[in-house]
């Protein structure tokens, strides 16, 4: 990808400065790709610190205040629902260990600006789930995919219970025991990382993954999602991770080994690799040598290399590369093929294929 | 510029290119279709829609197109998309022109967020609005449309966008849209009004749309001050009758027909508390439109004869 033809959102995001001299063309141009990767809200929030709020036109600036808006009410919620969650868990004398976007907003992480939220990720012991989801059925979280088949892909193989979803409140919370599926390739212990978690500082009852662990998991949920409409978005999350603790000493002369013992060599090394390529997130040189043993070889490396560069790329029709299609295709694959056994992953895809769920109908 | 200064082949040069960029109200659509009948039902209902320079923002980019692929050979569809996504499953290939106007609502109502939202007719006489919320079914397009026929400004049939600082109502003028008997019953009501083609089967039945009103979209900017909150019910056969309603109940009702009350938080609470403060509020029931109209006519004589006491003590939300 030619720097010229590079797409603006990715200019915009890793120099945020550029936002002083857009035209209203090429705002609105911005807006699209933005809102596409669900980054507008992140957009508006760099805008109005590097512009500044008054600045802005006033259609841009009307414009970005409606996303910001939606952005503080899901903030508002999130911090809401981690108050009940710690509630509900209390008695159980389990802590609530939050995951990614509830993580980076609950530790006051640069990550959490402008960041839109679909749900609630916590994970607890796996020895101790069937008490948490029956304590969370109590205080109003009910289960869903109801049907056999469902209930063992998740409750056989995967790494996490059906999604919960409030009834009263309709907010959607993913239990997790793990970071990857039971039947995955790697398998990072869930012990070390609930053993190396950190209380938030005004609340003992809520805990955030280690900053290694936080960037680790981060990167292994991205580079095993089997559906990347989210990738750019989650991508620009670690490139924030990675510029934030990276400026904390001992941050980089443990993360490589950290990973090691984790097992997560390769996710750290996609998940570096991409950020600094569209983001060109500061990294050590020494880190990025150390890395390099934990990359795939050719041909293979040059063949993801590629897939990524599409899958992790905007997918607004103005930005997106050529064959994005097809490697989104591939990778929705890979990470099928990194979650599950050949034979199982051949039987999971023709069951979902014989059941998919239609799209909804026009509404308004 | 307007949409009927453009000459056809330019509508279509645009509409098929990089688009035409359409202001509706508060927002500005940048709109590519390859279909005549979405062009044609453009520039019918759109006439006098303000087409934004080139070098200005657009709010949102849709398209509303036949799918690619095969499957149109054998059964025709049409689709939207904001930003290349599409939202909604595909409809039968004659529904684009109802497609554009709902996939044009939806856009508005999952992003306006500066505004607090309602699913509810609005219209205007001598600066006051009169807001109809009411669900699908319930009559309200078709007292809104009558209304807008004698003497009350349309300000949307659809959509009420309220500033939470000032309470005041935002106009987002487009075509009217009718539901099966309702499009003859305007007809007759109003034989001066512009209907596009009524499109049969669709979900929600026929529709047909008429054209703003004249004066309608020139005015697009004139906000109003709500004045008169009432819940429309048509029932076959029954006599006219307004109920006052209770403040509290007609909160209520609105909250059940915000779009965006949640997001709004407590200020949501304090802009509809606001509202409901300085309205009048009624519940009311009908089923001749003339008796309607007249009825109301006679409710915006009596607060304009100044007879009903103005509210001045609208409470403030908090400023804790």
């Amino acid at each position: 990808m030619t720097s010229d033809r590079e797409a603006l959102i990715l200019r915009v995001l890793r120099e945020p400065e550029r936002l002083r001299t857009l035209s209203q063309v090429q705002w609105a141009l911005l807006a699209g790709q933005a809102r596409r990767a669900d980054l507008l809200a992140r957009v508006a929030s760099m805008a109005i610190e590097v512009v500044g709020r008054s600045k802005l036109s006033a259609q841009v600036g009307a414009h970005l205040d409606d996303v910001l808006m939606l952005a503080k009410a899901q903030q508002d919620e999130v911090r809401r629902e981690v108050e009940f969650l710690a509630q509900a868990l209390a008695p159980l004398g389990i802590p609530v260990t939050l995951m990614k976007g509830a993580a980076y907003l609950m530790s006051g992480r640069q990550a959490a600006k402008g960041r839109l939220y679909s749900d609630i990720d916590i994970m607890v012991p796996k020895i101790r789930i069937a008490e948490v989801e029956a304590t969370l059925m109590l205080h109003g979280w009910a289960g869903s995919h109801h049907n056999p088949y469902d209930q063992r892909y998740y409750r056989q193989w995967m790494h996490e219970i059906p999604p919960m979803q409030h009834i009263h409140r309709a907010t959607t919370l993913d239990v997790h025991h793990a970071i990857l599926p039971e039947t995955a390739r790697l398998r990072p212990s869930s012990a070390l990382i609930l053993g190396s978690a950190v209380p938030l500082a005004d609340d003992a009852r809520v805990q955030v993954l280690s900053p290694h662990d936080m960037v680790l998991h981060s990167m292994t949920h991205l580079f095993h999602n089997e559906e990347l409409s989210h990738g750019l978005r989650d991508l620009s999350d670690l490139d924030l991770l990675l510029r934030e603790f990276g400026a904390l000493p001992g941050f980089w002369p443990g993360l490589v080994a950290r990973a090691k013992q984790l097992d997560l060599g390769r996710p750290l090394f996609y998940g570096v690799r991409h950020a600094r390529r569209s983001f060109a997130t500061p990294v050590p040189e020494e880190v990025v040598a150390e890395l390099a043993a934990h990359g795939p070889r050719q041909p293979l490396a040059s063949l993801m290399d590629a897939l990524w560069a599409r899958g992790l790329g905007p997918q607004h029709a103005s930005a997106a590369a050529t064959y994005a299609a097809p490697a989104l295709f591939a990778l929705y694959v890979r990470a099928h093929w990194l979650r599950m056994p050949p034979l199982m992953l051949a039987r999971h895809l023709t069951t979902k294929a014989l059941t998919s769920k239609p799209k909804p109908a026009t509404s308004p | 510029m307007n949409v009927g200064s453009l000459p056809a082949a330019d509508l279509t040069r645009r509409l098929r290119g990089d688009g035409l960029r359409l202001r509706n109200g508060p927002a500005v659509m940048c709109v590519r279709s390859q279909l005549d009948e979405v062009r044609d039902g453009i520039a019918l209902h759109y006439a006098g829609h303000e087409v934004p320079t080139e070098d200005s923002f657009t709010n949102f980019h849709i398209s509303v197109n036949r799918p690619p692929g095969l499957r149109s050979w054998l059964r025709a569809q049409v689709q939207f998309s904001l930003d290349g996504e599409l939202p909604f499953s595909p409809l039968p290939g004659n529904q684009g022109f109802p497609l554009f106007e709902w996939g044009m609502n939806w856009c508005l109502s999952m992003h306006l967020h500066r505004f607090l939202m309602l699913h509810a007719a609005v219209v205007e006489r001598d600066g006051r609005a009169l807001i109809l919320p009411a669900p699908p079914g319930s009559g309200k397009s078709t007292l809104c449309a009558g209304l807008v026929w004698h003497g009350w400004r349309l300000l949307s049939d659809e959509l009420t966008l309220i500033d939470p600082a000032s309470g005041r109502i935002t106009p987002v003028p487009r075509p009217v849209s009718l539901k099966n008997a309702s499009i003859e019953v305007i007809r007759q009501f109003a034989p001066q009004a512009t209907f596009g083609p009524v499109v049969p089967e669709t979900v929600k039945g026929s529709i047909g749309h008429f054209s703003p009103p004249p004066g309608t979209v020139e005015r697009a900017h004139d906000t109003a001050l709500p004045a008169w909150v009432v819940l429309p019910r048509f029932v076959a056969g029954a006599s006219t009758q307004l109920q006052p309603l209770s403040k509290g109940r007609a909160l209520m009702a609105l909250v059940d027909n915000s779009f965006n009350y949640q997001i709004h938080g407590a200020g949501g609470f304090h802009t509809l508390a606001a509202l409901v403060h300085r309205s009048e509020c009624f519940e009311f029931s009908y089923s001749r439109l003339e008796e309607a109209v007249a009825l109301f006519a006679e409710l915006a004589d009596r607060r304009a004869d100044g007879q009903a006491e103005e509210r001045t003590d609208v409470p403030r939300e908090p400023s804790a």
